[in-house]
């Protein structure tokens, strides 16, 4: 089978889905990138600078940190033994498995908050006992740790899964053959195969872990300096009608958004064989 | 969830159930899978599983357990009066038919993106690929605060049409063209790939054949690309429905006209209405699985006409 090359467009016709295409994407994707930096610098630097250096938005901004520190380890871990277990044994219930690891793609993020809230909140299943042993879940830490976890689950393991699948078993048993231990394998032979594979699906976790809004919202409160992460902190901001100081943070994310999307396109490129098929261009 | 010696040693259980020791036929024993043995070369199966399941029914199916609980507090009937309530409904409506209009905008943007991507060359290709991801990478509240203050009527687009008298933010117009932002790159996405690799023998033939190019696109490719088509409409509104970030900075949120759904959900958890937020999710969810299951099964017809 052949398969059509890319060419010129020479036709009217072709010329203009080309124009189409170029003037969409302008007005949809590239006119509200442009305007969060033309909105963040407005006033000019000074103002930019003294609202991201400002105490909130400096502990909005170790927050989001910490939170993607833990929230991606946690998620990378998972994804590898998900991966382990889905694509080198044969096991009953492997596509309710597979179904299961999807449902946080299909939920609403409002509903990946809601679901801590009837958990641990003041009147969910373990709200009293929480309350009585003086453990805060939700509107704190641990609250947009589990949220932010729920939302990025998928992420390592949906990178892995289709990769591993493909490279299929035959170097790790030829090693379990001549001799190697259980961490050997997969320190030698699995990860060196999937390390770049790990690492897109490590940064597409990391980049929704920083922005999610939705799920992060509900549970956490929004105690400014607290709480609050950068996303969260956006819209505290913007509420205020502290328009400057909302989009010059907003530019921080924004900035992160092109970083990641600069990295993942360099991925695809120069690690297109070690990444899934699917991602191959 | 076992390994599968004891599934099988189990299979042969069930068979004797029922029957007399000689009428079990040496078919009923199935002989372990070539995979089996693998289990038993790599290490690490009970571990991984473990791993996995725990973490899984932790974050996953305790939560939702509690969510699919929730709503019954005030019986049937309590569930019936929250979704059946006027603001709620209005809410679902607008969630869901906005939605659905973004996606069918999408549908046709993303597939002429998808077309130009992978059937031209012009200069900046590979940067206009890698920006249409943009809305995947960008945070929703970002996105939002940044759509509000475009489509605002002192912005830059709302600017253009406010001498019109035509509103976009704070009105559903406005949620819908955050919806259609983010759920944009999904059809690309879907399409993108399977015309890449369409097979041009069958479009060379068509052209030889005397189909204008126009035919050959609609007649030869089109029908070809749609399930990848429906793929990206159905990710693309699920997405849609759910959605909440992009949406609340440019809606309006005013309740019976621009309150999404999910917006609810926050108002009813703020008023510590507990199972009445559960009662919203729920019924977001199961319109949402309905809808799904509904474009699957258009999808299978689809794709058995097309082998037909």
């Amino acid at each position: 089978m052949k398969v059509k090359a890319p060419e010129a467009p020479k036709s009217p016709a072709a010329i203009a889905l080309l124009a189409f295409a170029l003037f969409w994407i302008a007005l949809v994707i590239v006119l509200p990138l442009v305007n969060v930096l033309f909105e963040a610098f407005r006033t000019g630097v000074a103002p930019y600078l003294a609202a991201i250096l400002e105490p909130d938005a400096i502990s909005a901004i170790k927050l989001t940190l910490l939170v993607a520190a833990i929230a991606v380890p946690l998620n990378a871990v998972f994804g590898i033994a998900a991966a382990w277990c889905i694509t080198r044994f044969e096991f009953r219930g492997k596509g309710l498995l597979l179904s299961v690891l999807d449902l946080p793609f299909t939920l609403s993020p409002v509903i990946s908050g809601l679901v801590w809230i009837l958990l641990f909140g003041a009147h969910g299943w373990f709200g009293a006992w929480l309350d009585a042993h003086n453990i805060r879940i939700v509107f704190a830490l641990p609250g947009l740790v589990i949220a932010t976890v729920l939302v990025t689950l998928p992420f390592v393991a949906r990178e892995l899964i289709p990769l591993m699948l493909d490279q299929g078993t035959d170097e790790e048993i030829a090693a379990v053959t001549l001799g190697a231990r259980g961490w050997d394998v997969f320190f030698r032979i699995t990860l060196p195969n999937i390390k770049w594979a790990l690492t897109y699906g490590v940064l597409l976790c990391t980049a929704r872990a920083m922005g999610e809004f939705g799920a992060v919202s509900i549970v956490s409160g929004h105690i400014r300096g607290l709480t609050n992460t950068l996303p969260l902190h956006i819209e505290v901001l913007y509420n205020e009608y502290n328009t400057v100081a909302a989009f010059a943070t907003a530019s921080i994310l924004a900035g992160l958004a092109i970083v990641t999307l600069i990295l993942k396109t360099l991925l695809e490129w120069r690690f297109a064989d070690e990444l899934a098929a699917h991602r191959r261009h | 969830m076992t390994t599968d010696s004891p599934i099988s040693a189990g299979d042969a259980r069930l068979e004797t159930n029922g029957r007399s020791a000689h009428q079990i036929k040496p078919e009923g024993f199935k002989p372990p899978k070539a995979t089996h043995r693998t289990q038993h070369v790599l290490p690490g199966f009970h571990a991984s599983l473990g791993i996995t399941l725990t973490y899984l029914s932790l974050i996953v199916l305790l939560p939702l357990v509690a969510l699919v609980l929730r709503p019954w507090e005030a019986g049937l009937d309590g569930f019936i009066r929250t979704v059946t309530d006027e603001r709620v409904l209005k809410a679902l409506q607008l969630s869901f038919t906005t939605a659905f209009w973004a996606a069918v905008v999408n549908l046709f943007a993303g597939l002429i993106v998808a077309w130009v991507l992978t059937r031209y060359e012009f200069p900046g290709k590979k940067i206009i690929d890698a920006i249409v991801d943009l809305p995947f990478a960008l945070p929703t509240a970002v996105a939002g605060v940044s759509l509000s203050s475009l489509y605002a009527p002192n912005g830059w687009v709302g600017s253009l049409f406010d001498p019109m008298g035509i509103k976009i933010a704070y009105t559903p117009i406005g949620i819908f063209i955050a919806l259609v932002f983010i759920g944009l790159p999904f059809v690309v996405r879907s399409v993108q790939p399977v015309l890449a690799e369409f097979d041009a023998e069958v479009e060379e033939a068509a052209l030889t054949l005397g189909a204008t190019p126009m035919q050959t696109a609609i007649r030869v490719i089109l029908p070809s690309l749609a399930p990848a088509l429906i793929t990206g409409f159905s990710l693309a509104f699920a997405r849609a429905v759910g959605e909440y970030g992009s949406v609340i900075f440019i809606a309006g949120n005013m309740p019976y006209i621009s309150e999404i759904s999910p917006l609810l959900i926050v108002i009813k958890l703020e008023e510590f209405d507990y199972a009445g937020a559960a009662s919203v999710a729920i019924a977001m969810l199961a319109l949402s699985f309905t809808i799904l299951l509904v474009t699957n099964f258009v999808q299978v017809l689809l794709s058995r006409r097309g082998r037909a």
